[in-house]
């Protein structure tokens, strides 16, 4: 039997239907929790306060600027804060909180008293984290960008659906989506490797910083030389 | 040495030969089949840094209720833990039911552990909290209902089963951990201190669920400091100390076992004062006492055996018309006073 022959066999093997339906369970509970709960207030904000900003703009400065200017405001809005702010510090928020939350209020335990492997639990938590922050911060980049042309009428509408607006707005979805896989990957390693995440996140960001200035084979280990090359 | 709980007993004398001799004797052997059915640990130790949890520890454990008895620290949690897998021995091995604790994902099809730690996931009510267990196992919604509606009910949870368990009493919220532990018909139970804060009713039914269970032929494994209510639900005892195993076995066995303190027992009958005088004639009698209301003796022996063979012998010879015949400290809190108690005034 070739290697190729006995892998497809193993993977046929393994109980993909049980562990789907764990998955489901952890996500399940972890969604209720990232979503609902008191302490995910500030990553709201995070990801909605340039909505509110662009928002109070549009109603303010109703007559003032043109397309093309705040489609640049909206790339600086979207490098700026979103990718080295917002989606950052969410994705700390959230996904360090996955594992060491449940740590802190000593509910982990549950966990690991029932059937499941190691790896799909932390595979459930990381979809549950994911979903969270893909949603929270694309609905955050969607209204930004929906607020944004809204106040400019059928010369927005035709710059979205005409125009070059639609690629520009998958692209910044698509971008979001990436960081989110990125940074929650990276900060999900660190809640498990360190009591404290926030400091080696702190070198996490500083690390992100810098890095555009470094020789660009350093630049390769920073996850934003890669949303930058989607971008 | 052989160490299955139910088969034998390991008592010495004093309390550092105790120790040593269950320390010193080597590992048992045990065969695949008797793997299958018992809890095993094999020399296990589990050190916390430099702190001991529990040392070179030999078990054998069968069907049925297990008592587990030491005062604080003694290292039952410890042990508790080991056998489910949340904590690794540092040297050791341990087996439940022939599957490794290292593999939660088969061990927990089949074991149920109801923790000491009184902290719940936010916001959940008592239902969600066991459907939620379950859905984890894999079931589907209805299934984990169905077990879920079960399980609220044995323990008498039914009917606030969809408050939050933030706003449940002490006992309600050792009920509900419970309701989870057996939620998902587990054949070891492994409850640690299951009876806490409970109120006496609560406590009657619970012990007479865990005295079910245990018939039904399931391990079920109990930490309590309540010895009285040990010793009537047990099958048998491990009884330990400062992260030792010091005895362990069926506690009549290993009452008989505790040689340093001979036998009470206590004897109802016609001329307790006849009585009295004749076993107290006899080497392996130490003591004989009338008791306060004159119409019994407690005799004090260091051969029970020896002792029932003679006052068998002055029935029939002196026509003593026999009331009760009863041992006065084969219980769970005369061995445990005997063994531990000097060292730990309290549990």
């Amino acid at each position: 039997m070739t290697r190729l022959a006995r892998l497809r066999t193993t993977l046929a093997e393994q109980p993909w239907e049980l562990w789907t339906r764990q998955i489901a369970a952890v996500l399940r509970m972890d969604l209720r929790k990232n979503f609902l709960s008191r302490r995910g207030i500030w990553i709201y904000l995070l990801a909605f306060a340039p909505v509110v900003i662009i928002t109070l703009h549009a109603i303010i400065d109703r007559h003032s600027g043109s397309m093309r200017e705040d489609t640049e405001v909206l790339a600086g809005i979207f490098q700026f804060f979103y990718l080295r702010l917002g989606i950052f510090f969410g994705c700390l928020g959230i996904f360090t909180w996955l594992f060491r939350g449940e740590i802190i209020e000593k509910s982990l335990h549950y966990y690991f008293l029932a059937p499941v492997k190691r790896e799909v639990l932390l595979l459930g938590k990381f979809v549950g984290g994911l979903v969270t922050s893909v949603t929270l911060f694309g609905l955050g980049v969607f209204a930004s960008f929906a607020m944004m042309y809204l106040r400019f009428g059928d010369a927005g509408q035709y710059y979205i659906f005409n125009g070059p607006g639609m690629g520009q707005l998958l692209a910044y979805l698509g971008v979001t989506v990436l960081a989110c896989i990125g940074y929650g990957s990276v900060f999900l390693a660190l809640s498990l490797l360190f009591k404290n995440p926030v400091i080696p996140a702190i070198l996490v960001l500083g690390w992100e910083t810098f890095t555009p200035v470094l020789p660009s084979l350093v630049q390769r280990f920073s996850i934003t030389y890669y949303l930058k090359q989607r971008n | 040495m052989s160490a299955s709980l139910g088969d034998r007993v390991q008592v010495t004398g004093d309390r550092e030969d105790r120790m040593s001799n269950v320390v010193s004797a080597s590992a048992p052997r045990h065969s695949d089949a008797n793997r299958q059915d018992r809890i095993i640990l094999e020399n296990v130790s589990k050190f916390y840094g430099e702190v001991l949890g529990v040392n070179r520890v030999n078990l054998s454990i069968p069907p049925g209720v297990t008592g587990l008895v030491g005062p604080n620290g003694s290292g039952k949690t410890t042990l508790m833990n080991l056998m489910t897998g949340l904590i690794h021995p540092t040297e050791g091995r341990v087996s439940v039911l022939g599957i490794s604790p290292t593999r939660p994902e088969e061990l927990f099809r089949r074991v149920g552990y109801c923790a000491q730690f009184d902290s719940f996931p936010k916001g959940v009510t008592g239902f969600s909290f066991i459907y939620n267990t379950l859905r984890l196992h894999g079931l589907d919604d209805r299934e984990a209902v169905r077990l879920s509606q079960e399980a609220l009910e044995r323990v008498g949870m039914t009917e606030p089963a969809l408050r939050k368990v933030a706003g449940y009493s002490k006992g309600m919220r050792q009920r509900i951990r419970l309701a989870q532990a057996i939620a998902h018909h587990p054949t070891v139970l492994v409850l640690d201190e299951p009876l806490n804060g409970l109120d006496p009713m609560a406590r009657a039914e619970s012990l007479e669920l865990f005295q079910a269970l245990g018939k039904q032929g399931l391990h079920v494994v109990i930490s309590s400091h309540i010895l009285h209510e040990v010793d009537k639900m047990s099958d048998q005892v491990i009884l330990m100390s400062s992260g030792y195993v010091v005895a362990e076995g069926q506690i009549h066995t290993v009452r008989t076992e505790v040689k340093e303190h001979p036998m009470q027992i206590l004897i109802r009958c016609s001329d307790p004062n006849l009585l009295a005088s004749r076993v107290f004639a006899q080497d392996h009698v130490v003591e004989a006492k009338l008791i306060d209301d004159g119409k019994g003796v407690l005799v004090r022996t260091r051969d029970a055996d020896a002792f029932y063979l003679l006052l068998n012998q002055l029935v029939v010879k002196e026509k003593l018309s026999l009331e009760t015949v009863a041992p006065a400290d084969d219980d769970v809190n005369s061995v445990y006073q005997y063994l531990i108690g000097s060292e730990n005034k309290t549990i």
